[in-house]
């Protein structure tokens, strides 16, 4: 439906649109990092697109990838109805994105949300801090390499003779797939 | 002779800011949120709106079972109208799957569906007017809320977590019972928002306390991300179920309600125009929809589970079966976004596969997260007793704005 969007921004940004494709029928564009917030900006301001509306930012862990976070930030036209998806890629080691805070008012949320659950280092937000988890809380836990059984006790668990243990230990780990 | 009158400025106290904790447990917020206002006297200066403290974890909760066994945490995300999140998830991962389900599945979404906005229109209806001292309309719009409640749990088997309905499915049809019941219920609802909104609409000090209250300009809305009524309301018509229907929606003629200035008013009259709407689409649901006995699951043995006699019977049904609840279904690998209009605004769920049976990531886009990120800019220059209405008609859901 939104082919045109796709098409608009390859001619604008040539090479720079890395891929693009239409799973299930939503549009969806790649960029690199340094180009994120320039496409993001073209997208809100560019008539054909005219994306005034902000949807969704969020994120994406593929441990097996070398630019393993995979940031998606989607966006609707009030007056097109079309809707498009864009994504950049960073990597765990240095997962610093350019920040859109200016672009669209609701963007703050989603991008302390996203730094809170998945570590992505939104550069030039102003108001970087947690926001669902508390401060204090070590590591993001929607990483696949953060086991859905750890356990960060607020108050640390008793030391009990051996026979009682706790329903539950410390890091178990947990496989991110079943392949 | 000199005036012996000492200055007015010298006979005030110096205002210092105050900070006003708001919550996490407060018996006037609706769920647990945090809201640290900056007051300078009664006014608020500015407010730092602290969600998070229902966070359950439901995307890495998610990543562990199958594809089914999401619907249970779905039904808590927004646990006032669960029907909604149900479906919402389901049309997600079925158009991953690339399957569209039987007529008569989709008119009973829509129909529980549209019972599931109206409780949830009907609790912040009532939960609004408490907000600002009417503690009648509560009362009444709770037991027309009841009454839904108790025809859900005939068809469901729950009154208010349901997980109802599956990939590709339902979970049983309809009770021959419902479409009586439900056709009866619908005046009774009717008689009660009227008769609350009577006692209501005509007071003085209820209008006094909207009116002009929290006005969200529609450009903001739309740049915060704000969706459902409480964009309606700020004059933007956007309706997914009209701007990109999904299920039986474009056959059923309704109305989208409006709003002009975008004020707490606004926001309180198109839900309770909703309600009036969604009782008109359930009675064309009901009328359009195909007899029973028409299939509601799809034919296919992938997706859905085999009938019980073929599971005891024979042994592709209980190979069929073994796999499918061991396993999961098996969806392709691929990536989909699937969007609703829930009661308050768009419910997007952004499902990843890896080709197995597990989710790979479930990713909730619930609108209370974005319409909540609008209210610590709303409440600025407000007076206190403000916020609490105009947090009110938010309609934050602390299950779906945490997950």
């Amino acid at each position: 439906m939104a082919q045109r969007i796709l098409d608009r921004l390859k001619e604008t940004f040539g090479a720079k649109i890395l891929e693009t494709s239409s799973p299930s029928g939503d549009e969806v564009a790649v960029v690199a990092r340094d180009d994120w917030p320039a496409v993001a900006r073209f997208l809100r301001d560019d008539p054909v697109c005219a994306m005034d509306m902000f949807i969704d930012l969020t994120c994406a862990d593929y441990p097996d990838r070398r630019e393993r976070l995979e940031v998606w930030l989607r966006l609707y036209s009030i007056g097109h109805r079309h809707r498009v998806c864009l994504k950049t890629r960073v990597s765990a080691e240095d997962p610093k994105v350019p920040s859109l805070y200016d672009l669209w008012r609701g963007i703050d949320w989603f991008e302390r949300e996203a730094f809170d659950l998945f570590g992505v280092v939104f550069a030039g937000h102003p108001d970087l801090r947690r926001i669902l988890l508390y401060e204090g809380f070590e590591g993001h836990p929607l990483r696949k390499d953060y086991a859905a059984e750890k356990t960060q006790p607020l108050v640390g668990y008793r030391e009990v003779p051996p026979t009682k243990v706790p329903p539950f230990g410390t890091a178990e780990g947990m496989p991110w797939s079943r392949r | 002779m000199e005036d012996a009158d000492i200055r007015e400025e010298e006979l005030e106290l110096p205002a210092e800011p105050m900070t006003l904790n708001l919550g996490p447990s407060h018996p006037a917020m609706h769920g647990t949120i945090r809201i640290v206002a900056k007051l300078d006297g009664e006014v608020v200066v500015s407010a730092d709106v602290q969600p998070g403290y229902l966070h359950r974890g439901f995307d890495k909760m998610a990543e562990r079972g199958t594809w089914s066994q999401v619907f249970p945490y779905t039904d808590r995300l927004n646990y006032v109208s669960p029907i909604l999140n149900n479906v919402g998830y389901a049309l997600a991962v079925e158009k991953l799957l690339g399957i569209t389900v039987p007529e008569r599945n989709q008119y009973i979404r829509v129909v529980l569906g549209e019972f599931s906005r109206i409780t949830d229109h009907l609790t912040n209806l009532g939960a609004v007017a408490m907000d600002v001292g009417a503690m009648t309309p509560l009362l009444w719009l709770l037991k027309a809320r009841e009454w839904i409640w108790e025809i859900l749990e005939e068809v469901t088997g729950a009154r208010l977590t349901h997980s109802y309905v599956r990939i590709g499915g339902l979970a049983f049809d309809l009770t021959d019972t419902f479409r009586d019941r439900a056709l009866a219920l619908l005046p009774r609802i009717a008689e009660e928002l009227d008769r609350s909104l009577d006692l209501l609409l005509e007071n003085r000090i209820f209008i006094d306390r909207l009116k002009g209250v929290g006005v969200l300009p529609a450009a903001e809305a739309i740049s915060y991300g704000v969706t459902g009524p409480m964009l309606r309301a700020s004059g933007v018509d956007h309706d997914l179920r009209k701007t990109a229907p999904y299920l039986v929606y474009d056959r059923i003629d309704f109305d989208v309600p409006v709003g002009e200035v975008g004020d707490n008013w606004d926001r309180f009259m198109v839900r309770a125009e909703e309600v009036r709407q969604s009782s008109r689409i359930i009675r064309q649901a009901l009328d359009q929809m195909p007899p029973a006995g028409s299939p509601i699951d799809v034919l296919d043995t992938r997706v859905i589970l085999p009938p019980k006699e073929d599971v005891y019977a024979t042994i592709e049904g209980t190979i069929n079966h073994f796999k499918l609840v061991m396993e999961g279904i098996r969806v392709p690998a691929g990536e989909a976004y699937g969007y609703t209009e829930a009661c308050n605004g768009e419910l997007g769920f952004g499902v990843v596969s890896d080709g197995t049976g597990t989710p790979y990531r479930v990713r909730a886009r619930g609108p209370c997260f974005a319409n909540l990120a609008a209210l610590g800019r709303m409440v600025v220059g407000m007076m206190i007793p403000d916020l609490i209405p105009t947090f009110g008609l938010v309609n934050m859901i602390a299950g779906e704005c945490d997950r």
